[in-house]
């Protein structure tokens, strides 16, 4: 029987947007963001229950003043430089995605953090330093305030502010296009794999 | 752009289609799983009716979750999710065709420990596993490079990632390094001068005659904390002391064969003449042991350095780290970290737990004892490594001194089994990464240091220079791992 090599993750995704979090720092690791003691489970469903746990509660394990915790229910997420770096986890933006983010507004991220969040379709914007400190004290104003990310135009919106932003090339037409089920997409190579596997002298007999 | 690199030419060997993103489609030739990160891509595989495509070309091993207590290893493992972690690996495995080390065969260990001393990482290959890593293997002149979950599921489904090319930049390490100083000092200063997040984008090309002169299991040591300094890969190009540390391991072709295989690991290695997108020198002639005293491994210094104020650093950014990093590790700038007082002392993890760093470590204890109020946990990287270390006597040096003496696994690098920091205990730690948190408490403090340091830490109570148990050794320690790498 063949394959179902397509799981609804054909979605073309031009825009996202709603309320806003901003979650300030430079070098948020994955383990910030998702500690490794949540990790012991073989599914994500209840990833969103552990994200940023331990910097979200005090020391009687009471929610703390933090940005998500004051934030809830927002759908886009600013941060600084290199955010998500560290550990490859996938369970770090699985469970970003799963608390209710479905783009991030940054300075700078992670490259497998990045790759991750393209095989999730969120889009992970950059812009520079002063416009996204800007944007995160636009937030703390405006919580309820919505903010917008055009992925086809490369544009966020805040209010009556709209601002170029950028986007990695692979990530835009992969999300824009429809195209960020790498699976699917690769799965239809088949015969050219064949064809390179039979030019590495280390792959023998080869299925 | 880059030509000519090694980078270059394994990328165009591996390379089947570009994608219609731009993005290239990229064989892997070399795909390790292990049980933390691999179940949720098995199970898209299942939901998708889909199979492994290169079950030859994919190892599995348990390192994560793996207990370090030889009597907790029983099964089934006391702790449930641990347990059903593992047998869904073994299920997965054992389904798909796939060569699995289990606790039973011996070869269990960290993957990144277990799939070099096996012979599984060549020159030439592209590598791939769902742990950041996995730039471990380019020490032989591969490319290795950390996937999340979904990229697993790619592998597993297609043999292949989708991938963008990176730059190349060559960092070209110069100097000797003296007696008690180590390939992971070398990459901690490599680290110090090009930042966390210097490599972003970048591949990292390890040369220089600081690199050459490394044995294998230093080569590996630098290339693995490459994600640390922010580039998804590093590479040493092979060379002689690849190739003879490769001869007569298990997955390496013998006799013609062998020197088949060498002529291809040989036309790989970078031209003479190739171009890089940067070169960046490094001075590690005659650097003393680094150790972190903050909160990221960019914060570290020469133990023979002060604690930097954060006024000294210029971007807002580094000085606001700076300041968090001082605050949580409670430590005053211009202090000296050689006092800093230690509570726990941990040896091992894909960076530093082989047998020559056991072999370094167990040169400072020699006739000492750990401080009665350390806590000393010594976790081979594998079970092979621990074999090794056992055969050679090493085990009695540590267990003489006051170590735990455990199995292999990735133990309290980021505690996922019972190994694990308590409140706001000090570790030093042969691991890393020193982030809040990272070895199991959020109030846990952690201190990257090299083996041998480790090791006086332990018997001190406090961070203290190493060099001073190696004094009366005799000379020429510190290549002289060649002897025990079998």
């Amino acid at each position: 029987m063949a394959p179902d090599t397509d799981t609804g993750a054909d979605q073309h995704i031009t825009e996202v947007g709603g309320t806003g979090v901003p979650i300030p720092g430079d070098d948020v690791d994955t383990d910030q963001i998702l500690p490794a003691k949540f990790m012991k489970e073989v599914t994500f469903d209840n990833m969103a229950d552990y994200l940023f746990y331990d910097a979200r509660r005090d020391d009687d394990g009471e929610f703390n003043d933090h940005p998500l915790n004051r934030f809830e229910g927002a759908s886009i997420a600013v941060v600084n430089s290199n955010f998500g770096c560290g550990s490859s986890r996938e369970h770090a933006p699985q469970a970003m995605m799963r608390w209710g983010i479905d783009g991030v507004i940054g300075e700078s991220y992670a490259e497998i953090f990045r790759d991750n969040c393209k095989s999730l379709g969120i889009p992970a914007v950059t812009t520079d330093h002063e416009t996204v400190v800007e944007l995160q004290e636009w937030i703390e104003a405006n919580p309820d305030g919505d903010v917008e990310i055009d992925v086809e135009a490369k544009t966020v919106t805040y209010g009556d502010t709209t601002i170029d932003v950028d986007i990695d090339g692979a990530m835009r037409e992969a999300l824009v296009d429809g195209i960020w089920d790498t699976t699917a997409l690769m799965y239809s190579n088949r015969s050219k794999v064949d064809a390179t596997v039979d030019g590495l002298p280390y792959v023998e007999g080869d299925d | 752009m880059s030509e000519g690199t090694l980078y270059d030419e394994v990328w165009e060997k591996h390379k089947v289609t570009e994608l219609p993103n731009g993005q290239d489609q990229l064989f892997i030739g070399l795909h390790l799983v292990h049980e933390v990160t691999s179940p949720q891509a098995f199970g898209m595989l299942r939901e998708r009716d889909l199979d492994v495509a290169y079950p030859d070309r994919t190892f599995a091993t348990t390192d994560h979750i793996a207990p370090t207590e030889a009597e907790k290893r029983e099964r089934p493992l006391a702790d449930d999710q641990a347990e059903e972690m593992l047998s869904a690996l073994e299920r997965n495995t054992s389904e798909s065709g796939i060569t699995f080390f289990g606790f039973e065969s011996g070869k269990q260990g960290i993957t990144h420990v277990v799939a070099p001393e096996l012979g599984l990482s060549q020159p030439g290959m592209t590598v791939a596993c769902g742990d950041s890593h996995t730039a471990t293997h380019g020490a032989f002149g591969s490319i290795g490079v950390g996937i999340g979950t979904s990229q697993i599921r790619d592998v597993l489904a297609t043999g292949c990632i989708a991938a963008d090319k990176q730059k190349v930049r060559r960092i070209e390490v110069e100097g000797e390094l003296g007696e008690g100083v180590y390939a992971k000092d070398v990459i901690m200063k490599v680290i110090q001068d090009l930042g966390v997040d210097g490599g972003v984008g970048h591949v990292y090309e390890y040369g220089g005659p600081a690199i050459e002169a490394l044995d294998m299991e230093g080569r590996l040591a630098v290339c693995n904390m490459s994600i640390e300094g922010g580039a998804r890969a590093g590479y040493v190009n092979p060379d002689e002391t690849t190739y003879e540390y490769l001869r007569g391991r298990e997955y390496v072709p013998e006799g013609e064969a062998f020197e088949e295989r060498k002529a291809y690991w040989e036309s790989i290695r970078s031209d003479d003449d190739a171009e890089y997108d940067d070169v960046v020198t490094v001075d590690a002639d005659g650097i003393d042991p680094m150790v972190t005293w903050g909160i990221n491994p960019g914060q570290v210094i020469e133990i023979t350095d002060r604690v930097p104020h954060p006024d000294d650093f210029e971007a807002r950014t580094d000085r606001e780290a700076a300041e968090q990093a001082l605050d949580h590790m409670a430590i005053d700038p211009g202090q000296s970290m050689v006092g800093y007082d230690v509570d726990v002392a941990f040896l091992g993890t894909c960076t530093n737990g082989r047998l020559s760093d056991f072999a370094e470590a167990a040169k400072v204890l020699e006739g000492h004892t750990v401080d009665e109020g350390v806590r000393a946990l010594a976790v081979p990287g594998s079970e092979t490594v621990r074999q090794q270390c056992e055969e050679r006597g090493i085990d009695e040096t540590f267990i003489n001194a006051g170590f735990q003496w455990r199995r292999a696994g990735c133990s309290m690098c980021l505690a996922m089994n019972d190994d694990a920091l308590e409140g706001d205990e000090v570790c030093a730690s042969s691991s890393n990464r020193n982030f809040i948190g990272r070895q199991g408490s959020k109030d846990g403090r952690t201190v990257l240091m090299s083996p041998a340091m480790v090791a006086a830490a332990a018997v001190e109570g406090e961070v203290v220079d190493a060099r001073d148990y190696l004094d009366d050794e005799p000379a020429g320690g510190a290549g002289g791992v060649e002897e025990v790498a079998d």
